[in-house]
């Protein structure tokens, strides 16, 4: 997407958009975490977006904000691709669900939730979905230790 | 459905009773379909609820092949990942390999020679093919038809036997790697998957004479399965399963990669989205791969097998031997590997079982810094719940053979 198709396709949603990066071919915009769902919508209502590819998160401990959730996002008709950049902090991370737009936003926020620990608030059913349901930690952080904690489950 | 009763409390009280306002109140039974079984493919538990034989809510429970390789790639540098990405979906290795590295390249934006493409493309075809008939031989014996698992695997034998021919192993076989192909090909290696491309097309017709005209198939997979394609896209469905509902959307056509759009071949589309429709699909993709094998073996070109990139890519084993610069910058790329600029990059590929996404992120170290993979059999399965619902038992296998997924895939 050009920049003038990026600032048409947000005007109505100010302070969404808080920078964009081209780089190797791919636009990548920043998102404000209170717009996302605005931003989503009008993506897939609007601009064609029929798909969400995937949504998965980087951790940039100790750096603050902490987590950064991408939304990858395609359009089969356009034929294009878009990601979307939201940055939470790392105390109490929340940002809304996508679950009313994209269904697809269902597991991949139970999976960025179970390994990340970052709430995705009015989501239907978030529990976790890889590790066991009593686990204790989210193992994709930086400061989750590779091998893992030996008493991570509850009965050992 | 009451949770405090045991099932067989369930099943043995009267099937219907009266509650305290005097409505009668159904009982549904909750049955497991536990990891261990034969035809989830892998270890994938649905929590079924049901009415008799109807299923009135279904909730897969996924995460026992969970191993964490996203965080493990954290731990090792860029090339030592490539055998990792073959674990995840173990049954169409060269594919993740092809993902991950044409991601990585995308990164450190290098050029790779064009007879490493075209070898590229020719085993990741074979893989294709690969995968397709280990599907249509054990979602067929699901079914039933138990011949097609001993056919599918004869020419799983012969593909294996061609992949341990290039790199030495059948199955996890790391022959992609970053900056082109592990090794040249072995000497009779082209004849030979020539020599086995040219007996395929009478073996698919084979497994067609075995199923698309029989009867019995015809009943069980015409008319299940089927969901509105925006519902399936919406549910993060891609693949096969998109293109027998009616889109005809193909990443090696619409966003070519590893010179695809050198090669000339269709995508088989069929519009009635039911398990039928996604046989005839797969199977037709079978025939595409033939000709899209047929067509690199005809035009493959001469030439290096590996991009000529200092400090990326090993150098030639004789000058490492004799000069130094060679031997330094071999000793760095094998003890800290190479450094890749900071960045992010998304790369997808059309595996046998859909979109396959590599979201790779660097911070400019010899390691990746997050490694995240967009599988296929991830998004297939948002849509087991859905596709399920409201259908008997016995059509809830076919529906799953139908998605194709693959569990390493899915949990990763």
């Amino acid at each position: 997407m050009t920049t003038e198709e990026i600032q048409q396709a947000f005007a109505s949603i100010p302070g969404a958009v808080l920078g964009t990066v081209v780089e190797r071919g791919e636009t990548i915009l920043e998102i404000a975490p209170a717009a996302i769902v605005a931003v989503l919508r009008e993506l897939e209502s609007k601009q064609g977006f029929e798909r969400l590819s995937g949504i998965t998160c980087v951790d940039w401990y100790p750096v603050e904000p902490r987590f950064e959730i991408v939304y990858l996002l395609h359009s089969i008709r356009h034929n294009r691709r878009l990601r979307l950049k939201c940055v939470v902090p790392g105390t109490d991370p929340q940002i809304d669900s996508a679950f009313e737009i994209y269904r697809a936003a269902d597991w991949y926020e139970r999976e960025v939730f179970d390994l990340f620990g970052v709430k995705f608030r009015n989501h239907p059913n978030l529990k976790r979905i890889l590790m066991p349901d009593d686990w204790e930690g989210h193992p994709l952080r930086k400061d989750f230790p590779v091998h893992g904690y030996k008493y991570s489950y509850q009965n050992e | 459905m009451s949770d405090e009763t045991s099932v067989l409390e369930q099943t043995n009280a009267a099937p219907e009773s009266e509650s305290p306002t005097g409505q009668a109140q159904r009982r549904t039974m909750t049955l497991n379909m536990g990891p261990q079984h034969p035809s989830t493919h892998g270890v994938l538990r649905i929590v079924l609820e049901l009415d008799g034989e109807m299923i009135e809510r279904a909730e897969p429970d996924i995460g026992f092949l969970h191993t964490g390789i996203e965080k493990q790639c954290e731990t090792r540098t860029w090339q030592q990942v490539v055998p990792l990405t073959d674990r995840v979906d173990y049954l169409a290795n060269l594919s993740n390999n092809l993902a991950y590295c044409l991601a990585v390249e995308k990164l450190l934006q290098i050029e790779i020679p064009a007879r490493a493409q075209w070898l590229r493309v020719m085993l990741t075809e074979l893989t294709r093919l690969n995968s397709h008939a280990l599907w249509l031989g054990t979602s067929a014996m699901d079914i039933g038809a138990m011949s097609m698992f001993f056919y599918c695997f004869r020419e799983r034998e012969n593909i294996l036997r061609l992949f341990e021919m290039f790199s030495g192993q059948r199955m996890m076989t790391s022959y992609f790697r970053v900056g082109g192909v592990a090794l040249e090909p072995p000497r009779g290696g082209l004849q030979a998957v020539r020599k086995f491309i040219d007996s395929l097309p009478e073996r698919i017709d084979m497994f067609e004479n075995l199923l698309t005209g029989n009867p019995i198939w015809v009943k069980r997979t015409t008319g299940v399965g089927v969901m509105p394609v925006e519902t399936l896209l919406n549910l993060g469905v891609t693949g096969p399963m998109i293109r027998a509902s009616g889109i005809p959307w193909d990443i090696r056509k619409s966003e070519p990669y590893s010179s695809y759009e050198k090669f000339d071949f269709n995508v088989p589309t069929k519009t009635e989205g039911d398990v039928f429709a996604r046989y005839l699909v797969r199977v037709a993709e079978m025939r595409e791969s033939v000709k899209i094998v047929k067509q690199a073996l005809d035009g493959i070109p001469e030439g290096p097998f590996q991009a000529d990139v200092q400090g990326v890519v090993l150098p030639d084993r004789e000058k490492m031997k004799t000069q130094m610069e060679a031997l330094i910058y071999h000793f760095k790329i094998v003890t800290e590997g190479f450094k890749a600029p900071v960045g992010s990059v998304y790369q997808a590929v059309e595996a046998p079982r859909g979109e396959l996404g590599y979201y790779v992120v660097s911070d400019g170290s010899t390691r990746p810094y997050r490694v995240f993979m967009r599988t296929p059999s991830f998004g297939n399965l948002i849509a087991l719940a859905p596709m399920l619902e409201g259908t008997p038992i016995a059509d809830s296998i076919a529906s799953l053979g139908s998605l194709d997924f693959v569990l390493g895939d899915t949990d990763r």
